[in-house]
């Protein structure tokens, strides 16, 4: 079944401001990360799946159902995480959570037995029963996210959960999400305006820019793994991508990293029964043994997914000036 | 006999084992669940219970007042027989008092939503923007019903037992009942414009001022009229303010000698009150209708 699909999605805000235009996507199940800078449009389209805006033009269909029409049918079985601050300081997050897994219309019993076992989901244990406003930023985004999983939803619907937190809180909640998407089975949308974030989770990504559709594609296509090895070591990384050079490998230099093309098997060197990738290993490692450097990290290189909007990368990546006008209107 | 620090070798006890996320495909109650969950929610939050002891306070310290008035009152009665004070009346004396509890419970109910962000978590769910919107207005009515009611029963439970024979009792909840009406009456008319001016304000403190003020704002204006050279604009003045409009209600209905002159124009009192609450409830509608949209 397709996950959500929309057809010349449109959204203005008054005359002025075009939120989405003339946006067709299709996003099967799994976990799909919905890319763009600030203003971009993510969370207007998030806002639409869940039937709280209206399109001004086109037609979105989530879980195959309309939100314009099935309103209450799609957010019954969908899940949201909002960006900004959605909790009342002065509630236990047991007793938020609760509230809000009533508020999804499970019977009392219930709601309060999924709120514990769902907010341990999440890494909340004794602190579920403190209030909330003494909680650190990560665990708001542990409460927020238990909040849009407590019902258990057929989508969750994640609007940058990983606002605000530090690199470790961010591995966590990538992890948790994952985690979600695999080992529980939920379909997930994340929204996100780093892209080296969620081309990590991700089965598919779609990447939105000034409300329209930049590219939709499955993430396998995306980050094959590509016959590059990449190096890291703590220090001697000049010397090391002399050594190499000198081994025949045409390095490349990408900050700390050292890039290494696996050889060409039909190379010289290439020994038989011993694959390209194999020689290639050895020459790295017998080149890093020898000069006694500290090794950090070598392994086979995906695609980066930047690489994939490579036709103007510094959209992406970078903040985008024509995005930013939104900011206001979102 | 076993102990506790006895090893149990056949099978491992005490260990808790991680039996994984599990689905739930358990009922989803509908929006009648939905709305009465929301309404013991909001009427728990109204008195500031199963929350901080700071959130207690101010609720619990108006219905101590009210308590203490309604005690003395009876107390009063027990010892000098003299009724001092009217059950209809009761309100009406009270009044500053429900316009302060509507002035700490509204914002309660509605800003506190809006400003913890919690009203698109709400909206993301299957409960319909109306039902919220009159959940919170029917949780401060009741509220400020139950604030008023109550002592207003122990008065008259207090009376019952003091009169002689039971046609006095009768007479006594003659009173009482339509007294009790005229509490319910109060406690609409306030709690509609009360809401209405907390859904409109994020902040707590500020919308609380903000409910005082709409109160007390065209005060001046009856006070003018009702010295006017002009019977008829006298006898209307008091509609020009919500506390007021349901005195002249009262001395149309329950009172027989009314403290307001309000002439033969009670009926329209009691229109004027009923366009005052549709129109609220309208506009809180209308304003629920757009919140928290963006």
């Amino acid at each position: 079944m397709t996950l959500i699909a929309t057809q010349s999605l449109t959204k203005t805000y008054g005359n002025r401001v075009t939120a989405l235009s003339d946006l067709t996507v299709t996003v099967e199940p799994g976990i799909v990360g919905l890319v763009g800078a600030n203003g971009a449009g993510k969370s207007t389209f998030i806002k639409i799946m869940l039937g709280l805006l209206e399109p001004t033009g086109g037609q979105a269909r989530v879980l195959g159902l309309d939100p314009t029409v099935d309103g209450h049918q799609v957010r019954a079985r969908v899940g949201y995480m909002p960006e900004h601050d959605c909790l009342p300081p002065d509630l236990s997050a047991a007793e938020f959570v609760t509230h809000m897994a009533r508020m999804s219309g499970l019977p009392k019993t219930t709601a309060r037995e999924r709120a514990s076992e769902t907010l341990r989901h999440v890494g909340l244990y004794e602190e579920r029963y403190r209030q909330v406003g003494g909680y650190s930023t990560g665990m708001k985004q542990r409460v927020k996210l238990a909040q849009a999983l407590v019902h258990d939803p057929d989508l969750l619907l994640l609007d940058e959960p990983t606002n605000g937190l530090d690199p470790a809180g961010r591995d966590a909640m990538l992890a948790l999400i994952e985690r979600i998407g695999t080992e529980f089975g939920i379909s997930v949308l994340v929204c996100s305006h780093l892209l080296g974030e969620v081309e990590r989770i991700c089965d598919a990504l779609v990447a939105i820019e000034g409300g329209k559709l930049l590219r939709s594609a499955q993430l396998s296509d995306m980050t094959a793994v590509t016959e590059v090895l990449s190096v890291e070591v703590s220090e001697g990384t000049d010397e090391l991508a002399a050594r190499l050079a000198a081994a025949g490998l045409p390095v490349r230099r990408d900050n700390r990293l050292l890039l290494v093309p696996v050889l060409d098997p039909d190379s010289a060197g290439v020994g038989a029964g011993d694959t390209a990738l194999d020689k290639t290993y050895d020459l790295i490692l017998t080149a890093v043994a020898e000069l006694d450097l500290p090794l950090h990290r070598l392994d086979q290189r995906r695609h980066r997914v930047v690489e994939l909007f490579a036709t103007d990368p510094a959209r992406v990546s970078g903040p985008v000036a024509a995005g930013t006008a939104l900011e206001g209107a979102r | 006999m076993t102990t506790l620090d006895a090893p149990q070798t056949d099978r491992p006890a005490g260990v808790i084992h991680d039996i994984g996320y599990q689905r739930y495909d358990g009922p989803r109650l509908g929006r009648r669940y939905l709305v009465g969950s929301l309404y013991l929610h909001s009427l728990r939050t109204a008195f500031g219970l199963g929350r901080t002891i700071k959130a207690k306070i101010f609720p619990w310290l108006i219905v101590g007042v009210v308590g203490v008035v309604a005690a003395v009152l009876t107390a009063v009665r027990a010892q000098t027989g003299e009724v001092a004070l009217s059950y209809a009346e009761f309100p009406e004396v009270l009044s500053i008092l429900i316009i302060f509890f509507c002035a700490i419970v509204g914002p309660e109910l509605a800003s506190r939503d809006l400003h913890s962000g919690v009203l698109p978590l709400y909206f993301a769910r299957p409960l319909h923007r109306a039902d919220y919107a009159l959940v919170k207005l029917a949780a401060l009515v009741s509220a400020t019903f139950l604030m008023l009611a109550v002592p207003l029963t122990v008065m008259f439970a207090g009376a019952a037992f003091m009169v002689d024979g039971i046609g006095a009792v009768w007479d006594e909840l003659g009173d009482f009942l339509p007294a009790l009406g005229y509490v319910a009456v109060h406690a609409i008319v306030y709690s509609v414009l009360a809401l209405l001016v907390a859904s409109l304000v994020r902040r707590r403190a500020v919308a609380a001022g903000a409910i005082v003020g709409a109160f007390l704002l065209t005060s001046p204006v009856v006070a003018v009229l009702s010295v006017m050279p002009h019977e008829a604009a006298n006898q209307l003045a008091g509609l020009a303010s919500p506390v007021t409009l349901v005195g002249g209600i009262g001395d149309w209905t329950v009172e027989e000698v009314g403290d307001l002159d309000i002439g033969p124009y009670g009926p329209l009192y009691g229109l004027v009150a009923v366009g005052f609450v549709v129109a609220g409830i309208l506009l809180l509608l209308a304003r629920y209708r757009k919140v928290a949209a963006r």
